[in-house]
């Protein structure tokens, strides 16, 4: 302490330097996020309905969001989304990447194919999606044309089967971004090793399942981030494709939170299931950030 | 086997651009066809004029501006966002990878922890905080929004990839009397193509297929080109002209589809070059 | 590198700082924050907008369409928040109402008692646009919801004459089914199926009922037999509708009756413009008339333009927009293309076809005869939270989630959640 405080100002500023370049981000990120959350989880204990109001309730407007069937629906269609999303979309990623690392020859041309969903927003691929899945003019229709009678697709229809056609739109947007990071992580690992393995006389499937894909960690944790991410935040996706419907049948939290703060006037409401949301992806996220930041020393 | 590896990967390829073909072809059609049925058809009746209404004469608001104003609002918006946010991120990702401190790992965790929070739960405080900053309604308060969200990505993709940056070259350079902003312009900056790139894609695209904050936070002068869009195709009274809006949909895609086009291939090579490596 | 970057940094700046281009408001303009974004709607709101430049006045025009509002209520409250409110936004019901509450709404007492708005306008309709004796804003029209539509050629095929009563309408249902004719053209989205709701709720119910369930939310009648039986229709009108209605668009299920592939819609009157559009004339191609069983009533919703306080006091632009949305002749010119009819029962009859014509002699008649009531399903009965635990339920029944019984305990318990 004593020769810092003896240094003059041009070192003490190069010491303080980085920290200062950080800091607006830092302090943009603590206001407009952290401030945010806590606002936010502040207004879950009031009685805010149509702008936020400040009269304390206590834990009434948790009460009430676990009494709604329509919030149960839409926590049991996050479980089925995300399984099947993160899933669909690793083991597609995965399968198109290492088949593209085949030394394909259009390979630039089908990687820009697999990548562009990702380019555009589901207010424009909703329409040509909700076509696509629809019995009446979609794929059951062609397929009925091309002389396939007995085919049926009707699934957006179904109450049961809606929340899967909201997964394979999901998948379709993502996947190639997936791949491409898989392919960037195959890319990356050590030919030495890959010409070894074969030296050694290990099949393809061995040689894939012992040492690439386990060589291919890294990739892998960043995709569940990514896609746990975008899991979480699906919203526009069910607003374009189903509005949530057959009844409530495709309802997640993010369009519930979305409803019950801004159409239906119960911020309370909404803010509650912000809150749980929220801490959902804290007891997800922090362990994973935790074991990953501490990993890099 | 090779065969096979082509078959699946073409298959792959149609169903990925089944929508897209969708939208091409309906959008070159006149819109008695469209309702005659056959979403798959080509046109029999080629015709460009769905394209130049959805451009400068289709019905957005009380006047039939088409999306064209629109566009350049977005660009006005998705420009300086992207910058600043890239700078910021390749700024932040130096400092927290050739300058550590205490700490710097939880501020960092901070800052990655916010790229989860969505959206709609910051809509009502930020709009009070543009409000009392006096950037309600404007582009400036957009991009400050879009930079603000942006941030936690653009820091992540720059300080894996600079974890990999030889730290031997930041002392030497320190140590022939290089100061911190010198280091970084001239020795990182100059080496950051590959994930600059990943950073500009993200960012892009992210900013330019936003709808919420754009509605929310524009006025009736800063409305970006995804509520225009939304405006034409979510009009809910009379004949709806699917061909318009089709056109229109692929018209708002195009800068970012070109942006992957043209940025696809680096796009891989700087995820390669960092941001998937532990 | 180095020099590009200077260029870029360069633009970035200039983009950045270039500012934003100064709004209408400053000049005694108005912007306007609505969703009327459709070819006949926006023309006719251009009709508006050019009568007040006559004056002088800018038109700031500020179009969020989605969800018949919904989305853009979401912006209002982010710009009433960031204390950028717009001048006028157009509304609905209870939301006039709750934005009223919060004071957030100008007087425009001035302009109506020098126009006479208390004399022309319907007191049900008054309700939601005058709070504490102020008016806070002004209505463009009176939509009613209870009204169904029929292809004429399709029920004349069948034998089908216009039915007054349930058992002749569902009557005419298994005609039509027998003929192989798909019975009502129905969209499966909440709202359109809270619109039929509305209907059937009110012939099952009656007046008093419709009163006591929907507006002053009686548990009693929410969770009655009678509220039992009108899921029971519901769930008839489920039968007689197509396989294929789940996601509709409303405008879709009406080409199925201008088509003559399904005989009946349920609709609002907006339906009107799709059967006009397609050259079809009322009482030859088309047939409007109430619901069986709700001949004397009215069910309505009003679309009016909130004017939001602008620093206490009224702003010349807003005067001038209020008096010219009330002017006869806007009234005339607007709800002839919107299907609609005129907000004040002075306006003459004579452009309007035959439908426009006897929506207006059943509003007066129901307006005198106090048959006159809001719309549960449009947010003219209960307020926005009510109105959605409705939905819910009348649309996971419609659906098939829950049988009428299971529906009327879900009714009570939804509502009583909501409130």
């Amino acid at each position: 302490m004593a020769v810092s405080a003896r240094m003059d100002f041009k070192s003490r500023l190069r010491i303080w330097l980085p920290k200062l370049v950080l800091s607006p981000s830092l302090a943009m990120v603590l206001v407009f996020v952290y401030g945010f959350i806590a606002f936010s989880v502040y207004l879950s204990f009031t009685d805010s309905r149509l702008l936020p109001s400040y009269g304390w309730v206590g834990w009434e407007n948790y009460s009430k969001l676990w009494r709604l069937s329509h919030w149960e629906i839409s926590l049991a269609n996050m479980g089925i989304f995300a399984a099947l999303y993160i899933g669909s979309c690793t083991a597609l990623g995965l399968g198109l990447a290492i088949f593209l690392d085949q030394k394909i020859r259009i390979e630039g041309v089908l990687r820009t194919i697999y990548l562009y969903p990702m380019a555009l927003s589901f207010i424009v691929t909703g329409t040509a999606w909700k076509w696509f899945l629809d019995p009446g003019i979609g794929l059951e229709n062609v397929m009925q044309t091309w002389g396939w009678e007995t085919f049926g697709f009707d699934w957006i229809k179904n109450r049961n089967l809606a929340i899967y056609t909201v997964v394979l739109a999901a998948v379709w947007q993502t996947s190639g971004f997936v791949m491409a990071m898989f392919l960037a992580g195959l890319r990356g690992i050590d030919n030495e090793i890959i010409k070894a393995a074969q030296i050694d006389g290990a099949s393809n499937w061995n040689l894939y399942r012992r040492i690439v894909i386990p060589q291919l960690r890294p990739a892998f944790l960043s995709a569940f981030v990514i896609l746990g991410h975008l899991a979480i935040k699906t919203f526009d996706l069910v607003i374009a494709l189903t509005g949530g419907g057959p009844g409530r049948a495709t309802e997640l939290p993010a369009t519930f939170m979305y409803s019950y703060a801004f159409t239906r006037n119960q911020m309370g409401i909404g803010a509650a299931s912000a809150t749980i949301m929220l801490m959902t992806i804290a007891a997800i996220m922090i362990p994973y950030l935790y074991a990953e930041l501490r990993e890099k020393r | 086997m090779r065969a096979l590896i082509y078959l699946v990967l073409t298959l792959c390829a149609l169903f990925y651009m089944l929508p897209l073909y969708v939208m091409l072809v309906n959008s070159v059609k006149p819109l008695d066809e469209i309702t005659g049925g056959g979403m798959m058809n080509l046109p029999q009746v080629f015709t460009l004029v769905p394209w130049a209404r959805a451009w400068s004469s289709a019905q957005i608001g009380v006047e039939p501006t088409g999306l064209s104003p629109y566009f350049w609002n977005s660009i006005r918006m998705v420009v300086p966002a992207v910058a600043i946010s890239t700078l910021l991120g390749a700024l932040n990702g130096y400092v927290l990878t050739k300058w550590r401190f205490k700490y710097d790992t939880i501020l960092f965790g901070l800052m990655l922890f916010a790229c989860f929070i969505p959206f709609q739960v910051v809509l009502i405080p930020m709009a009070r905080m543009l409000g009392l900053m006096g950037l309600a309604g404007t582009t400036r308060g957009l991009v400050l929004v879009h930079v603000v969200y942006g941030v936690g990505f653009t820091t992540l993709y720059f300080r894996n990839y600079y974890a990999f940056f030889p730290t031997e070259l930041v002392r030497a350079a320190q140590i022939d009397g290089a100061g911190f902003f010198r280091i970084f312009w001239r020795i990182l900056l100059p080496s950051s193509g590959p994930i600059a790139v990943v950073s500009i894609i993200w960012q892009f695209t992210n900013i330019w297929n936003d709808f919420l904050f754009g509605a929310s936070f524009a006025d009736a002068n800063s409305q970006p080109m995804t509520v225009a869009l939304n405006n034409l195709v979510q009009a809910s009274h009379g004949v709806k002209e699917y061909n318009v809006h089709f056109a229109g949909a692929i018209l708002a895609a195009m800068p970012t589809l070109l942006v992957y086009i043209v940025a696809g291939r680096y796009f891989v090579r700087g995820l390669m070059a960092g941001s998937v490596k532990g | 590198m180095r020099s590009q970057f200077k260029t870029i940094t360069a633009t970035v700046l200039a983009l950045a700082l270039g500012g934003d281009a100064a709004t209408a408001q400053g000049d005694g303009g108005v912007e306007v924050l609505h969703w009327w974004t459709s070819g006949g709607e926006a023309a006719a709101l251009n009709v508006l907008k050019e009568d007040l430049e006559k004056q002088g006045i800018g038109w700031t025009d500020m179009p969020v369409a989605g969800g018949g509002g919904e989305q853009a209520m979401t912006v209002l409250r982010a710009r009433v928040t960031a204390g950028n409110a717009p001048t006028a936004v157009q509304g609905l019901g209870f939301d006039i109402l709750d934005w009223a509450n919060q004071g957030s709404l100008a007087d425009l007492n001035a302009v109506a008692a020098e126009e006479g708005w208390d004399s022309v306008i319907p007191a049900a309709l008054q309700k939601f646009a005058r709070v504490d004796g102020k008016w806070v804003s002004a209505p463009v029209n009176v939509h009613s919801t209870n009204w169904v539509w029929a292809n004429k050629a399709v029920l004349d095929a069948n034998g089908i004459a216009v039915p007054t009563t349930w058992e002749e309408f569902t009557a005419a249902l298994d005609k039509l089914k027998a003929a192989g004719v798909t019975p009502i053209a129905h969209g499966g989205q909440a709202w359109q199926e809270a619109t039929v709701f509305d209907a059937v709720a009110m012939s099952v119910l009656g007046p008093n009922g419709y009163q006591a369930a929907f507006i002053d939310l009686d548990e009693a009648v929410l969770g009655g037999d009678r509220m039992k039986e009108a899921f029971d229709r519901m769930a008839v009108i489920r039968a007689n509708v197509d396989d294929n209605f789940s996601g509709r668009d409303w405008n879709l299920a009406t080409a199925m009756v201008i088509n003559g592939t399904a005989g009946f819609q349920m609709m609002g009157d907006w339906a009107k413009g799709e059967f006009l559009n397609a050259g079809k004339v009322p009482g030859q191609d088309f047939l409007c008339f109430r619901f069986p069983g709700t001949t004397e009533q009215v069910i309505f919703n009003a679309d009016q333009f909130m004017m939001f306080d602008q620093g206490g006091s009224v702003s010349a632009g807003q005067a001038a927009l209020a008096s010219a949305i009330l002017s006869p002749s806007f009234q005339s010119a607007f709800n002839v293309v919107k299907g609609s009819v005129p907000a004040r029962t002075d306006v003459s009859d004579e452009a309007f076809d035959d439908c426009g014509k006897k929506g207006m002699k059943d509003l007066a008649a129901a307006a005198s005869s106090g048959n006159l009531f809001g719309s549960m399903a449009h947010g003219h009965a209960a307020p926005a939270s009510v109105k959605n635990a409705i939905y819910d339920v009348v649309t996971a029944h419609f659906n098939g989630a829950y049988d009428s019984t299971t529906a009327v305990t879900e009714l009570v318990d939804a509502v009583s959640i909501a409130r």
